[in-house]
């Protein structure tokens, strides 16, 4: 078959809704989109853990605690999924971490801003994890099998991940003078990242639509903001909070919320490494790594001991 | 073909705008092997594919398959095998393969027009 041939026989299973598997022939941008995204999001998933996993040790309760360090092991697990599919695309796992502490590779924005308080814990889950179960749900129908597959596991753990935090933050709404004070504060932080998460506006984004022809997304960015904010305004006003925008109204023709404006300078700022924590992140990260070398090494150490001990037993 | 790709950025940040940092290259020799993870959720079913994950040994496949593929009570067995002694078929030869057993209708119950009087059957 030409490679033409090929191409269209390709289109025509996308078409027709038909997955596409690690074995079969795909055009060279198709994989290397998808490896792209794939390992982004599994990067998301693993820096994700480190401005939650900041709060553990000071968890107002036992309770919170171990709600809090079960979502964030589901994160890690969420990583892992993300890698392995992202694996079956030709990359290495230590390739992509090694890429991921170089600083080459990137990871969602949104985790390079600071948990200042415990509230934050409460507005991360809602918010956050809100926005990205949105563009989750959406990628249990992407294109690539694998992907598809580690999102709908994805899915099925990420809802507990908002409804925690809201339930947080619907105690401490409920709360004295000074936990209301705090729930908003953290409201009115994580509002404008968290609509950042959905990435620049669509018609920045000049190019062809190849994305979405290929079905790996099938919303766009701003089909999946607008839905966000349709959804948050509702449940904010069960918290009795507000959210930060003056502009925010309900659009009678559009039947949707209209809102401000996005400070897409900050957006770019963040992407480009000068948010306010992008060097403690990656600094978080190689730690970590640097100081488990020893660990897997005597892993692997032992494993090949036990294999040899094996053979010997035999011989 | 000249493929535009559109920039998705939420887990997608595009190469060209991103800052990149210093490229050092890795070798694999040092990577745990990678196993498949196959899950029985209920007793009395089928195990079933849950993933991969990597692990020095069997023993670490199975205590991290249980960490990873089991904290809601998803299984009671797990089975792991290292990806490499799986052997697929080849799904360039799919049609070859597996064209045959569409023309073999009589292999289904369906394929049979009996009376409706007969009963149980
Ligand atoms: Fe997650
Ligand atoms: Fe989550």
């Amino acid at each position: 078959m030409s490679l033409h041939d090929l191409e269209k026989s390709f289109q025509d299973k996308i078409d027709k809704e038909i997955k596409i598997e690690p074995k079969d022939w795909m055009p060279e941008a198709y994989r290397k989109t998808n490896l792209r995204q794939i390992s982004q999001h599994a990067h998301s998933e693993i820096v994700g853990m480190l401005p939650e996993g900041n709060w553990i040790t000071r968890a107002p309760s036992l309770k919170r605690k171990v709600i809090l360090i079960a979502k964030v092991q589901d994160e890690a697990g969420h990583g892992l999924y993300l890698y392995s599919a992202a694996e079956t695309l030709g990359s290495s796992r230590d390739q992509m971490i090694a890429d991921l502490h170089s600083g080459k590779a990137k990871y969602s924005s949104i985790f390079n801003y600071p948990t200042l308080t415990w509230a934050d814990m409460g507005a991360v889950g809602w918010l956050v994890d809100g926005a990205a179960i949105l563009n989750q749900v959406m990628l249990c129908r992407t294109s690539y099998g694998p992907y598809a597959r580690a999102m709908v596991r994805i899915c099925k753990e990420e809802s507990f991940h908002q409804r925690q935090g809201f339930e947080s933050l619907m105690v401490l709404s409920k709360g004295t003078q000074a936990q209301r004070d705090m729930c908003q504060d953290a409201i009115n932080r994580w509002w404008w990242p968290s609509l950042m998460m959905f990435g620049p506006t669509d018609s920045e984004s000049t190019n062809s639509d190849q994305s979405i022809k290929w079905k790996i997304k099938r919303k766009t960015n701003d089909e999946l903001r607008q839905q966000f904010v349709d959804m948050i305004v509702e449940q904010v006003k069960i918290l009795g909070m507000t959210l930060p925008d003056p502009d925010l109204k309900w659009n009678e023709e559009r039947q949707h919320y209209d809102f401000g404006n996005i400070n897409w300078e900050e957006f770019w700022n963040v992407v480009k490494g000068n948010g306010p924590c992008n060097k403690q992140r990656l600094a978080a990260r190689n730690k970590a790594h640097d100081e488990g070398a020893w660990v897997r090494a005597a892993a692997l150490a032992y494993a090949e001991k036990r294999k040899n001990k094996l053979k010997n037993k035999a011989a | 073909m000249n493929i535009q790709i559109r920039k998705f950025y939420y887990g997608d940040i595009p190469e060209d705008t991103a800052q990149v940092g210093s490229n050092h290259s890795t070798t694999n020799e040092n990577a745990w092997p990678l196993w498949e993870v196959f899950i029985r959720s209920k007793q009395g079913l089928d195990h079933k594919h849950a993933g991969s994950l990597h692990a020095a040994d069997a023993a670490m496949a199975i205590e991290n398959a249980r960490d990873v593929y089991t904290r809601r009570q998803e299984g009671v067995s797990i089975w792991v095998i290292e990806s490499k002694h799986v052997h697929a078929s080849n799904p360039d030869d799919a049609e070859m393969f597996y064209e045959p057993a569409s023309d073999k209708i009589y292999r289904h119950p369906t394929f049979y027009d009996l009376p409706d009087e007969l009963k149980h059957m």
